[in-house]
């Protein structure tokens, strides 16, 4: 089994670090969180950047920090993107990706070198490679900071809120890329995002961190599906969940994506038939009905049920988890319906019950 | 604004304004601080007179009277400083004299190095010959002169280090920095004898009197205070204070 | 030419000794620098007092305490003696010894101020880019604080061509080893020997003059970088 198992206890003053966690080494992980909320003190003691005087770290096996080792920073097999990207202004573009790619070890026999020219193909950066970093723009900067990180061929890539220093413009061009490195990547990613969006669009695994502990720990869907979460993410609570795009309608420039057992339209935003994809659903989009609701302009209406209620943040509200296929609880795709505790009462909603839901929106991610 | 230009002025001139009464400003040549420390005191004792010195060596204190200090009198360590200002009309020439004729000694902080002959010098047995700058200062050249005198100058050159002044040239033999060199008896001697390592008295002929020339500076030309300092380093009490101190006089 | 040969000689030397000493505090300035720009010891302030103290100290302070020292009876005396060197006073060596401490805040507070204004990042971007401490040091540390090294060195450069009092009192004043151009100005005001001072004191003024326009016209580019 390919874990991060991390342990971390740092004390400062006003503020502790204190986690104990199995990471999944596979896909994206995101730590989630505000600021402040030790996400990145532990990225930082991941990468070893912070030497935290309890830990204990182990990465496939391989110990990183305990009692008696320390792996310094440089002798780990990571690649490490700032949120600054912190390129090296006295080296060109080329210079700085090949600073790391040029020091880092071959890899052992059989597996593949992630090449240099790949890192600048999927970062799409080539035309930039004579630039001194004062010469780029910030989105670009960022995607450098990137390629740079994947040049050193990692066995894990720590991603310290890669976007987070870039307006809502350079963002969107980054994500493309970053939606490339979860696809075409072999290799874990550590990711600390504040934002609900990318995470829900990149993340696989995701830690939810409050004041320096990890609140909950687990896939993405299940944990943004827990009802003692969504409190905490307000506004944004709502499912993630994964599909296929089955169908696509010309005429109305819609896309029909297949998600377990449930269809969904959304608009076409240009995918392919048969691609893999992700849309989101918030739970303020939801509403619950005991019949079938005709005349009405929503376009998705599916047959649910009712796995759980739980309170939510104002006393008016409630929230509903429900699993949207009809098939078994843990089969089907979970979502979060946010109602009002009247509407729960007058609807009588209790776990086991069916009920058809309206979503008044799904994004396509 | 103007009265505190007038403050100014007076408290810059305050000491020549008050020369009237009894005071006087003068530049001593830093070799002989010690015994004109001792001699002023009697002076003031003696006469009621207030007197004011600054110590420093001669060609900065020369300098400075060039450029306007408010000495009054000048008491050098050579002859020429005191000479030039005669000839430029910043001095008196009638008052000049000499005040002290110094004695050299080639000495060393070891108090077993030099014998009371010379000797040790003949022999050359040390890697470092401190002597003042000759050029800057008359115990410099009296001690080329000695080594000339000797037939050593030759043998002596590449041992040769420099002072800037005699007082320099003491201070690297006394932290040994240079085995030995020509310094002032006044520099040695404490009580008539040598106080302290080894030392051999040049014979004068060796080489051309190291005389000290004091002269009035035009300032202290009708300066009462002044005149009688210099009528009193010609007495018998002066005399006796300037010998103590290894200096011979007139 | 308007110089003697002496005044060559002496100037010749001066640049000798002043281009030693600069290349010796490169040495020993930077770690020096390195350490204080980056520690939290307790040590930061004494260390960086005494690197300072050159500054506010007289030369002739300096130079007495050197004199002691280096002389039979110091501690460094007799270090040198028993390492067969002899005695540094009234020797060129002596006066770059002497010339390091003297320049030595010349040195180390602009690359200090330097290393200090990169911060830790470029460095840990360095590290988890597989650069060992050292070679972040290098390439990293060392061509980011460059425009420092280059005020360093041209102040180092000229505060020793500048030096006087130390090199009196330790000098000897032994010409083609120990008499600079300093020094030989205050001979020449000390004999009334003006004329000589005034070209050799002119050549030093326009020397130093030329050297810091070109350090004030070359500070506001290196910004831009």
């Amino acid at each position: 089994m390919t874990t991060l198992d991390v342990r971390f206890r740092v004390d400062w003053p006003g503020f502790t670090l204190d986690v104990d966690e199995s990471l999944p080494a596979r896909g994206v992980t995101a730590l989630f969180g505000h600021s402040g909320s030790g996400k990145t003190t532990l990225l930082r003691c991941i990468a070893g950047l912070e030497h935290a005087a309890e830990g204990r770290l182990r990465f496939n096996g391989e110990t990183w920090q305990d009692a008696d080792t320390w792996v310094p920073t440089h002798q780990r097999p990571i690649g490490y993107v700032f949120q600054e990207a912190s390129l090296f202004p006295h080296l060109s573009v080329l210079g700085n990706l090949r600073y790391g790619q040029r020091r880092s070890a071959a890899p052992p026999p059989g597996e593949r070198r992630f090449s240099l020219e790949h890192a600048i193909e999927l970062l799409g950066i080539g035309h930039l490679l004579k630039r001194k970093p004062g010469a780029l723009s910030g989105g670009e900067r960022q995607r450098v900071g990137i390629a740079r990180a994947l040049a050193v061929n990692p066995r894990i890539l720590l991603m310290d809120e890669p976007l987070a220093s870039l307006d809502l413009k350079r963002k969107q061009e980054i994500l493309p890329y970053l939606e490339r490195l979860h696809d075409e990547l072999a290799i874990p990613v550590l990711y600390v995002s504040h934002a609900p969006d990318e995470v829900a669009r990149l993340a696989d695994h995701l830690v939810v961190m409050e004041g320096g502990r990890a609140l909950a720990s687990g896939p993405l869907n299940d944990t943004l599906a827990r009802l003692d979460l969504p409190i905490r993410l307000g506004e944004d609570a709502g499912v993630v969940l994964d599909g296929i795009v089955a169908e696509r309608d010309e005429h109305w420039h819609l896309l029909r994506v297949q998600c377990g057992g449930a269809s969904l339209w959304v608009r076409d935003t240009g995918v392919g038939v048969g691609d893999h994809v992700r849309v989101r659903i918030l739970a303020r989009d939801i509403s619950i009905a005991h019949q079938p609701v005709t005349g009405t302009s929503i376009l998705n209406a599916l047959h649910a049920k009712v796995v759980s209620l739980g309170d939510d943040s104002h006393p008016a509200l409630s929230l509903v988890k429900l699993c949207v296929d009809g098939a078994d609880d843990d089969e089907g795709a979970p979502v979060l319906a946010r109602v009002t505790r009247r509407s729960a009462d007058q609807l009588a909603l209790a776990p086991g019950m069916t009920v058809w839901i309206q979503i008044k929106a799904v994004a396509l991610l | 604004m103007k009265s505190l230009r007038t403050l100014t002025l007076a408290l810059a001139f305050g000491a020549a304004a008050n020369a009237s009464a009894g005071e006087g400003q003068i530049a001593v040549a830093a070799n002989f601080t010690a015994p004109m420390k001792e001699i002023i005191a009697a002076f003031e004792a003696d006469s009621g007179h207030k007197i004011q010195a600054s110590y420093g060596s001669t060609g900065k204190l020369y300098a400075q009277i060039k450029n306007g200090a408010p000495f009054e009198a000048l008491l050098a360590a050579d002859q020429k400083r005191p000479a030039l200002l005669a000839e430029e009309d910043l001095g008196e020439p009638d008052s000049l004299f000499t005040y002290a004729i110094g004695t050299l000694v080639f000495w060393s902080a070891d108090p077993d190095f030099v014998d009371s002959d010379g000797e040790a010098l003949n022999k050359g047995d040390f890697d470092k010959l401190s002597i003042a700058n000759p050029k800057l200062a008359p115990y410099g050249e009296a001690a080329i002169q000695t080594l000339e005198a000797l037939g050593l100058k030759e043998a002596m050159e590449p041992k040769l280090v420099m002072g800037e002044n005699i007082a320099q040239t003491y201070q690297f033999v006394d932290t040994e920095n240079a085995e030995v060199g020509f310094v002032a008896l006044s520099q040695v001697m404490e009580g008539g004898e040598i106080k302290k390592g080894s030392g051999w008295i040049v014979p004068g002929e060796m080489h051309a009197p190291i005389s000290q020339d004091a002269i009035i500076l035009s300032s202290g030309a009708d300066n009462p205070a002044i005149k009688d300092l210099f009528g009193y380093l010609k007495s018998e009490k002066a005399h006796a204070i300037i010998q103590s101190y290894g200096y011979e006089t007139k | 030419m308007f110089l003697t040969d002496t005044d060559i000689q002496a100037i010749l030397l001066t640049l000798r000794l002043a281009a030693v000493t600069t290349v010796i505090l490169f040495f020993v300035g930077t770690p020096i620098a390195w350490w204080l720009s980056r520690t939290r010891s307790r040590w930061k302030g004494p260390i960086g007092a005494v690197v300072a103290l050159p500054l506010v100290l007289p030369p002739s302070v300096l130079g007495f305490y050197l004199l002691v020292t280096m002389g039979p009876n110091g501690p460094v005396g007799q270090l040198t003696q028993a390492l067969g060197i002899g005695l540094l006073p009234f020797t060129f060596w002596g006066l770059v010894v002497g010339s390091v401490f003297y320049s030595m805040p010349f040195m180390v507070q602009p690359v200090q101020n330097a290393f200090e204004a990169i911060g830790e990042r470029p460095l840990e971007a360095a590290a988890t880019l597989r650069a060992s401490p050292l070679d972040r040091f290098f390439t990293v540390a060392l061509p980011l604080a460059l425009p420092g090294f280059i005020t360093a060195g041209i102040l180092s450069f000229a505060h020793t061509v500048g030096e006087f009092g130390v090199v009196l009192m330790i000098g000897g004043n032994i010409p083609g080893v120990t008499r600079v151009a300093s020094v030989q100005i205050y001979d020449y005001v000390e004999a009334l020997e003006y004329g000589n001072a005034h070209r050799l004191a002119a050549v030093l003024l326009t020397f130093s003059f030329l050297v810091l326009l070109a350090l004030y016209a070359w500070r506001p580019q290196q910004r831009k970088l």
